[in-house]
């Protein structure tokens, strides 16, 4: 009786806290190689979570190791407050669309899409099997086999057998990799709108980092089965944290320097002779030797002797090698006097016509778009090889 | 010169009819050995199940459209008719569930010892069919061990029970028969269910396990279904010759284990009745043919393809 008041005051459980996903030590070992290290993560309740990075980098296993399909070495996989490390992948409130689909070859559309359903003793699957398949726009192929379809329509049926179940967790293995480039773009939209719509945890494994960056609220970039970063795509992109985040994310000049020392909130570096300062937040090593990273497409240029647009450090003495017009951009190759040669990205806003090889041109950036890189790291890390 | 010619005039648009002729030209070997063996045979059989039963080897044969051939036949020769078709059918039983379990481990379990099983199952193909029938009757003898361990774990007295051996022997009885059917016609079940589990993607396992399938259900939901078509191959390559054997029950059997084929050849070949013999082929080829026509429609492979 007296405790009657105080069971009402107390506070509802977070609900938002409840399903987190939650990966303590993760690490899977091979007799050969160590395929994820230690991995920590928390990815909350509602979001579309990628997992980005170069394959190999571990990004897959880790992803089957929560689906149930392999078995960590060590650590830990929570969901909300079970702990499902050891929990057989058929009883993981967990679905997976598999980068290869995976549909029941004999199997019509409405019964792959009903396995699921079918398998948990739900009797009346007709109702829900008929409101997914709307909802992948796919009503009318109910009663076709998965080899009468074509990629992006299997992709979807894969997408409406994992989503019919109601998961805690929705795994995307690379689901948009087997489809040509314009089919991407609009599954792109088509998946972030239906993980809009049925508010379910999306965690999407991808090489492809324009992918990420378009759809996921936060991104955890892999490498060598750890996580160099992990944060919000404009995060990622503006402030990277590795080389390899600089690299693999976009593009990035890094150009070697001799960090000054902190001046306010700024750190100021030597650049070959010329003196260019980084916000305090965006300059991850203090001393010594460091990469001093712009964007090309924060880099202005101009011939020498002309103005430059809102002028920040400036460097002078390159020259034009290579110039190509890409549209809505104009992209340029600037041999800077040390040797080193700069991306540009120039927008294509008409204003100036574009600069031929040969031009002997300035560069600028403002400081507040530069980062600062510790020097260890292979300035290398995360370009693709072609 | 004529080579001359034929360069010159052989352009793209005079090719293309002889090309389409290849098809026809790689055919022709085969077909001409069907004709020879298959179609000129089946037509002498056809025609000595119509001879007049009177005839004989020294006097020669009438073709008379003798039909009541057939209706004697069979009347005659319904317990071997019988036996042939309920032995074969338990042997392949027994080679469906030795064989899909023997190929499941080929097929997913075996890693690198994969091709050592495979070269294993075809191992026994390597010596005379009739040798290794003969060496069961060594296995199986009143003496062996074999027997004296049927014995203590009372499977000779459980096949008494289903009239499968009698006394506590077991050769020359049902069991010894469908055992040597079984152990003969295995590698015929294994090779078709090994070449269709093979090409099961696992990952459809993977992925049926994701979607709540415990193993079992797994397997029986994915793997078996898409296995089928190796099930039908299997069963019909085991099926139809073990229906048609005459050497298994000759050799592991009694006078009373006698199947249609063993009676077959008896009458060709002791007996010189080529009307029966002849008649008793035909009805035994039509028995087949349309069990399996029925089979083949119930199993409906063609959904899987």
């Amino acid at each position: 009786m007296s405790n009657a008041p105080e069971s009402t005051v107390s506070a509802p459980p977070r609900a938002e806290a409840a399903h987190d996903l939650r990966l303590q030590g993760l690490t899977k070992e091979y007799a050969t190689f160590t395929a994820v290290k230690a991995l920590d993560l928390v990815v909350p309740q509602g979001q579309f979570f990628a997992l980005l990075g170069p394959s190999g980098c571990g990004k897959t296993t880790t992803l089957r190791m929560v689906a149930g399909l392999e078995t960590p070495t060590s650590g830990s996989i929570h969901l909300g407050d079970s702990d499902i490390t050891y929990e057989k992948p058929y009883k993981r409130p967990v679905n997976t669309v598999f980068q290869n689909y995976a549909l029941f070859p004999h199997l019509d559309i409405a019964k792959n899409v009903a396995f699921g359903l079918e398998r948990r003793g739900v009797k009346n699957t007709k109702q829900q099997v008929a409101e997914m398949l709307e909802l992948v726009e796919l009503t009318s192929q109910a009663h076709k086999k998965p080899a009468q379809m074509s990629g992006g329509q299997q992709q979807r049926v894969a997408l409406a057998r994992a989503l019919i179940n109601q998961p805690e967790v929705l795994l995307l293995d690379e689901p948009l990799g087997a489809l040509d480039l314009k089919l991407r773009r609009g599954m792109q939209l088509e998946l972030k709108r239906i993980q809009t719509e049925v508010g379910l945890t999306f965690v999407h494994v991808t090489h492809d980092q324009e992918e990420a960056m378009t759809m996921a609220d936060t991104i955890a970039v892999m490498n060598g089965g750890v996580i160099e970063q992990m944060g919000a795509p404009t995060e990622l992109y503006e402030n990277p944290r590795t080389t390899f985040v600089a690299n693999f994310l976009g593009q990035s000049n890094l150009i070697a320097g001799d960090i000054e020392g902190r001046d306010g909130d700024q750190v100021k570096v030597r650049v070959q002779g010329a003196v260019a300062s980084v916000p305090a937040d965006r300059a991850h090593a203090e001393s010594g030797q460091g990469w001093l990273g712009i964007r090309p497409e924060k880099v202005l240029i101009a011939e020498t002797g002309h103005p430059i647009d809102a002028p920040g450090d400036v460097i002078t003495g390159g020259f034009v090698t290579d110039v190509s017009f890409v549209g809505v951009s104009t992209q340029y190759q600037v041999r800077m006097p040390w040797g080193q040669e700069l991306m540009v990205f120039e927008q294509n806003t008409g204003a100036r016509g574009m600069l031929p090889v040969g031009t002997k041109v300035d560069v600028s950036w403002r400081p507040e778009f530069a980062f600062l890189l510790d020097a260890s790291q292979d300035a290398m890390a995360g370009i693709e090889g072609d | 010169m004529a080579t001359v010619d034929d360069v010159a005039t052989g352009g793209p648009p005079e090719h293309r009819p002889r090309r389409n002729l290849t098809g026809y030209w790689l055919i022709l070997p085969g077909a001409l050995w069907l004709l020879l063996f298959f179609v000129i045979p089946f037509y002498s059989l056809l025609a000595a199940s119509l001879f007049d039963p009177d005839g004989s080897v020294l006097t020669g044969y009438d073709v008379t459209f003798h039909v009541q051939n057939f209706g004697n036949a069979f009347w005659d020769y319904k317990e071997q008719i019988g036996r042939s078709l309920l032995y074969a059918a338990l042997a392949t039983a027994t080679c469906l569930v030795l064989g899909y379990v023997l190929a499941y481990a080929i097929a997913f379990k075996a890693g690198r010892w994969k091709n050592l099983m495979l070269v294993l199952v075809i191992a026994p193909f390597f010596t005379s069919f009739l040798l290794r029938t003969l060496s069961w009757k060594l296995i199986l003898a009143d003496d062996g061990w074999v027997v004296d361990v049927a014995q203590a774990i009372h499977l000779t007295d459980a096949l008494q029970l289903v009239n499968l051996a009698d006394g506590d022997r077991l050769l020359a009885t049902p069991f010894a028969v469908i055992a040597g059917l079984t152990y003969n016609f295995l590698p015929f079940m294994v090779l078709p269910l090994y070449a269709s589990l093979e090409k099961v993607d696992v990952r459809l396992i993977e992925a049926a396990g994701d979607l709540y399938a415990s193993p079992a259900r797994g397997f029986l939901k994915v793997t078996l279904p898409l296995s089928m078509p190796g099930v039908v191959a299997g069963t019909l390559l085991t099926f139809i010759p073990a229906t048609g054997d005459y050497v298994n029950d000759q050799l592991l059997g009694n006078t009373n284990t006698r199947m249609v084929g063993a009676s077959i050849q008896s009458l060709f070949t002791k007996e010189n009745d080529y009307a029966t013999a002849g008649a008793l082929s035909v009805i035994l080829m039509v028995i087949i043919v349309a069990a399996v026509m029925v089979y083949v429609r119930k199993a409906g492979t063609e959904e899987l393809v």
